[in-house]
């Protein structure tokens, strides 16, 4: 047996020992498309923002942070983004909570995926006539609580001057007009914008909520229950801590898309006022001044802004839980 | 590829070795096996079995040494050129074909005529007894009947060499042993080599011509059945093949193979399979060759299970020595008896400190 | 967990169900009447200060299709929607099968490197996209518009595939070649009836969330290559100049193109993976 040819291990069986093989090599062409598409041009955009047209290293970033039109989008985006991801996430627990327990919830988050499918163009265009001083929003709220309205007669008679609040009660009208005088103004403003990220928000929350939820393993509800836990405190002690990780990256994941809304701060807000966001800073200066270098600043800078707020969630989720990262799926 | 490996002689494992990371699962495997064997791959679990299948079947590379089929060396083939059959341990069938399907596959890939690997499918599903299931999809079978549709999937391409890793393990007592003389009857139809992987001592001896005694990776022993049930070469082989009774003892005596131990001041005689450098010894006993006599080494009664024809004791002797024993009748916890072994039936070691 | 969970019976049960009701109900009726503006204002003669448009007529449809040249909108499409579906698949799906099955230096990397552009918005590395491809001569062409989709497409079709592909018992592929198939048989006999039904749910939610991916093809499709969300931007960007109903048949357009993927999407995926991108869940049939 001695005489056995040639017994040592070709190069391909190290290779394959080590995880390469041919079958590795199949992640190439995806390596190669991410550097080339995502990954070279990050590093470009950021070599052009240190190039700005006034040549000097920071150009760019004094530009942006001395000029109020500029620096001003930073805290606008807040303004939108803030507000609206804590809406969302505060009405989706609750309502994943109980969706969770449906047997029909197919046909609930079916409804739901429509608005992210449809995308924010589409919704933008359907709530500038739904929400419209002609549209249905309003003629259905100025028919129920408008001046000539179905509701205003009788909330007159209870709360209004001479009603029975001021003359049984003696506690003076509380309405002096009807609640509604005419058509609210819901477009082409601050609440619009809000709104639209409210439409195609909510239901991503809500389905990113419910996917953490139905990932935290039942049994261990039962487990808790035969141990005597009550709904509130197997809500506090089990779901909570599980789904905390979970409410980390949704909150993110939320953020991040509010963040970087664009057609519906211009189709819906005010574009050049209170609803001018950053995206629609970089997208000016990048196709309309033709700044490609300022442009590519404000990119990095939007980036920048996202990390900070993603790292500070993440981080004070740490800081309140220390468990296993993951409540159910990752 | 099958027509020059059909008529073959010998399968040859030389020095194989095979590391996952710094783990060496196994070491130097290196034993041959000729035309017409059943050999039983034997050892407890995580000992290598799985790995040693898999390097013969050209699933896993090996790290060293090499394989040989004749004068044919095959650890540089492929899996699919090698042309074996193999019963894996979870089956791994196709899950989206029908157990027809499934088995037919081998026969398929190796371009069989449709109406002739037809007429070899029905005999392999006669022959595992899944007429009724033929066109039923995998998920839709229950564990033994998937492992029958495994073990039907690689004879009905009559390999010249079968693998099996544990195909029996998830049957009823009275199916495993029918699987047993079918797996007999299959392996001298095809005249092929079976190599057949199980912890079960039982399974081993009762198939197999010969038996490969694994463990942490290394070969123990290799011997026929009667070898390996009457003359374990070493204590771990002893312990794995049924000597459950370790009784350490100091050397008092000794003529050739004959040896006299004293245990806890009760002398002890045996037959020792070792050498023998110091005075200290184990002595191992089946259970079954263990009864309780006039003589012997004195111990308490701490349990009885009822085992059909006859009891299984187990009791404490001086020292702490656990002792387990063939009882006639039901003994209460706290009886005192004697232990004693024929001498041909006490196997002894050299062993650590008594 | 029903057991557990008691059925409604306290106060504060019916407060919470109640709630929750509410406001999905609120959100769900404003939402169709949303979308149900949209298909009337498509379908009316003239809707000016009145509950439902004076007439009806379908003529809207016929004049977006001249006006926004419909026809060209859906090739361009359908031809950057499949382009980068086709690509996606070719590349994604052997990736996320090396990802799947092989362990190998650097695949904590290529995982990030798969997450960042599912994190990080279009808009914020569309624009240095824009750039570089505006510098290489491929902004404003229909190749740069599919490129530029593929950034989101890949990774997406890559983590859906990464955990179908794990359940697919790696020893099914190893019985098969045992069994004697080479490379090419044991992908078609058995890696591709396998691995079909999670490519077609991953490449139909590409597909879907391609047609409507707006920043990425607006920042880098010049006016030929435009495609329909796009077009629609614009034409919602210029209101005034062209008729709103003729503007709200062309999103109907729009609209159907979508749900008739997501109709077909939603035949092998839970909704719910539209956004979660993680481990196929079990549909529940219950
Ligand atoms: N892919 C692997 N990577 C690392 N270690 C492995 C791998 N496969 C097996 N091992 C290790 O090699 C050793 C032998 O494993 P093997 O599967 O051959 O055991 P076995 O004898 O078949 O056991 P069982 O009877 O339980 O099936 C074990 O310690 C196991 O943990
Ligand atoms: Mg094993």
């Amino acid at each position: 047996m001695s005489d056995t040819p040639s017994e040592h291990v070709p190069l391909r069986l190290r290779l394959a020992a080590k995880g390469i093989d041919g079958v590795t090599l199949l992640v190439l062409p995806l390596v190669v498309a991410l550097i080339l598409l995502f990954v070279y041009p990050f590093l470009y955009g950021l070599w052009l923002s240190f190039r700005p047209k006034d040549g000097s290293l920071l150009g760019n970033y004094a530009k942006f942070f001395s000029d109020p039109f500029l620096y001003e989008t930073v805290g606008k985006t807040l303004w939108l983004a803030i507000p609206v991801t804590v809406i969302n996430l505060v009405v989706a627990i609750p309502v994943a909570l109980r969706v969770r327990l449906m047997r029909r919830q197919r046909v609930l988050t079916t409804i739901l995926v429509l608005p992210i499918t449809l995308g924010t163009v589409l919704v933008a265009e359907g709530m500038l006539n739904y929400f419209g001083p002609q549209g249905w929003f309003n003629r259905v709220l100025l028919t129920a609580l408008g001046p000539q309205g179905w509701f205003n007669g009788p909330l007159m008679d209870v709360f209004g001057p001479h009603g029975w609040f001021d003359q049984t009660l003696m506690m003076g009208p509380l309405m002096t007009a009807p609640l509604i005088s005419g058509p609210l103004k819901l477009v082409h403003n601050y609440t619009g914008v809000l709104l639209s990220l409210v439409i195609t928000g909510f239901p991503f929350t809500f389905l990113l909520v419910l996917s953490y939820l139905t990932g935290i393993d039942p049994a261990l509800e039962k487990a808790a229950a035969t141990l005597g836990a009550g709904p509130g405190s197997r809500f506090r002690h089990i779901i909570m801590p599980l789904l905390l990780p979970g409410l980390a990256v949704t909150f993110c994941l939320g953020f991040v898309q509010a963040y970087s809304v664009f057609p519906s701060a211009v189709l819906l807000g005010a574009p050049s006022g209170p609803t001018r966001v950053i995206s629609i800073a970089a997208y000016e200066a990048a196709f309309e001044q033709y700044d490609y270098s300022l442009a590519s600043a404000i990119a990095m800078i939007m980036g920048v802004t996202l990390l900070l707020v993603v790292i500070a969630v993440l981080g004070a989720r740490t800081l309140v839980y220390r468990g296993p990262a993951g409540g159910g799926k990752g | 590829m099958a027509s020059t490996l059909s008529t073959f002689k010998s399968l040859r494992l030389n020095r194989v070795g095979r590391d996952f990371g710094r783990l060496n699962a196994l070491k130097e495997l290196d034993f041959s096996i000729e035309r017409g064997e059943f050999v039983a791959l034997l050892g407890p679990s995580g000992c290598g079995k799985s790995t040693a299948l898999n390097c013969i079947a050209g699933l896993l590379s090996t790290t060293r040494g090499s394989i040989w089929l004749d004068e044919t060396r095959i650890d540089t083939m492929g899996p699919e050129e090698r042309g074996f059959g193999m019963v894996f341990q979870n089956y791994a069938l196709f899950p989206h074909m029908s157990v027809r399907d499934n088995i037919g596959f081998g026969l398929k890939m190796r371009g069989v005529p449709k109406a002739d690997a037809a007429k070899r499918i029905d005999q392999a599903i006669a022959t595992v007894r899944l007429e009724a299931q033929a066109e039923k999809l995998p998920g839709q079978l229950s564990g033994g009947q998937q492992q029958r549709v495994a073990i039907a999937r690689a004879i009905v391409i009559e390999p010249p060499v079968v693998l099996m890793d544990e195909p029996l393990s998830n049957l009823d007592a009275k199916l495993r042993l029918e699987m047993r003389q079918e797996i007999r009857r299959i392996h001298a139809g095809l005249g092929s080599i079976t190599l057949y992987v199980t912890h079960d001592q039982d399974e081993a001896m009762s198939l197999a011509d010969r038996i490969v005694v694994l463990r942490d990776g290394e070969v123990r022993q290799i011997g026929t059945p009667e070898d390996l049930y009457l003359r374990p070469a070493r204590l771990d082989v002893a312990d794995f093949m049924g000597f459950r009774n370790r009784i350490p003892g100091r050397v008092v005596a000794r003529s050739g193979d004959h040896i006299i131990l004293d245990v806890a001041g009760t002398e002890f005689a045996g037959t020792l399979r070792s050498s023998l450098t110091g005075d200290s010894a184990i002595a191992v006993v089946r259970p079954d060759d263990m009864s309780v006599g006039e003589t012997g080494l004195a111990a308490t009664v701490e349990a009885c299970e009822y085992r059909g024809r006859h009891f299984f004791g187990s009791a404490k002797a001086p020292g702490g020595i656990e002792l387990f024993f063939r009882a006639p009748a039901a003994y209460r916890p706290g009886t005192p008896v004697k232990l004693a072994a024929d001498p041909s039936r006490v196997l002894v070691y050299e062993g650590a400190t008594p | 967990m029903r057991d557990v969970i008691s059925p409604v019976r306290t106060l504060t049960d019916r407060i919470w169900v109640t709630f929750v009701w509410v406001v999905t109900g609120f959100f769900i009726v404003n939402l169709f009447a949303m979308i149900g503006t949209v298909i009337v204002s498509s379908l009316g003669t003239r809707w000016l200060g009145t509950w439902l448009p004076a007439g009806w007529t379908g003529n809207w449809y016929l004049s977006a299709w001249d006006e926004f040249q419909l026809g060209d909108l859906l090739t361009v499409t359908f031809e950057v929607v499949f382009a980068v579906v086709a690509l996606s698949g070719l590349i994604g799906i052997p990736a996320a099968y090396a990802l799947a099955r092989r362990d190998f230096p650097g695949k904590r990397v290529v995982m990030l490197l798969l997450l960042l552009p599912l994190i990080i918005p279009p808009i914020t590395y569309g624009i240095p996209l824009a750039t570089v491809l505006y510098v290489t001569g491929l902004g404003g062409t229909l190749n740069g518009v599919i490129l530029a989709n593929l950034v989101p497409a890949l990774p997406f079709v890559v983590l859906v595939m990464i955990p179908f592909i794990e359940q697919i018992d790696p020893r099914v592929e190893d019985a098969a070649r045992v069994f004697g198939a080479n490379t090419f048989r044991l992908f078609w006999h058995v890696l591709l009836p396998l691995l079909l039904p999670g490519a077609l749910a991953a490449l139909l939610l590409v597909l879907v969330r391609t047609i409507a991916m707006f920043e990425l093809t607006f920042l880098t499709a010049g006016p030929g290559d435009q495609t329909l969300v796009v077009a629609l931007y614009y034409a919602v960007f210029a209101a005034g100049v062209r008729a709103v109903q003729s503007i709200d048949a062309m999103a109907v357009v729009y609209m159907l193109t979508t749900l008739v993927w997501l109709i077909v999407a939603l035949r092998f995926v839970n909704p719910t993976q539209m956004v979660t991108r993680g481990k196929q869940q079990q549909t529940d049939n219950g």
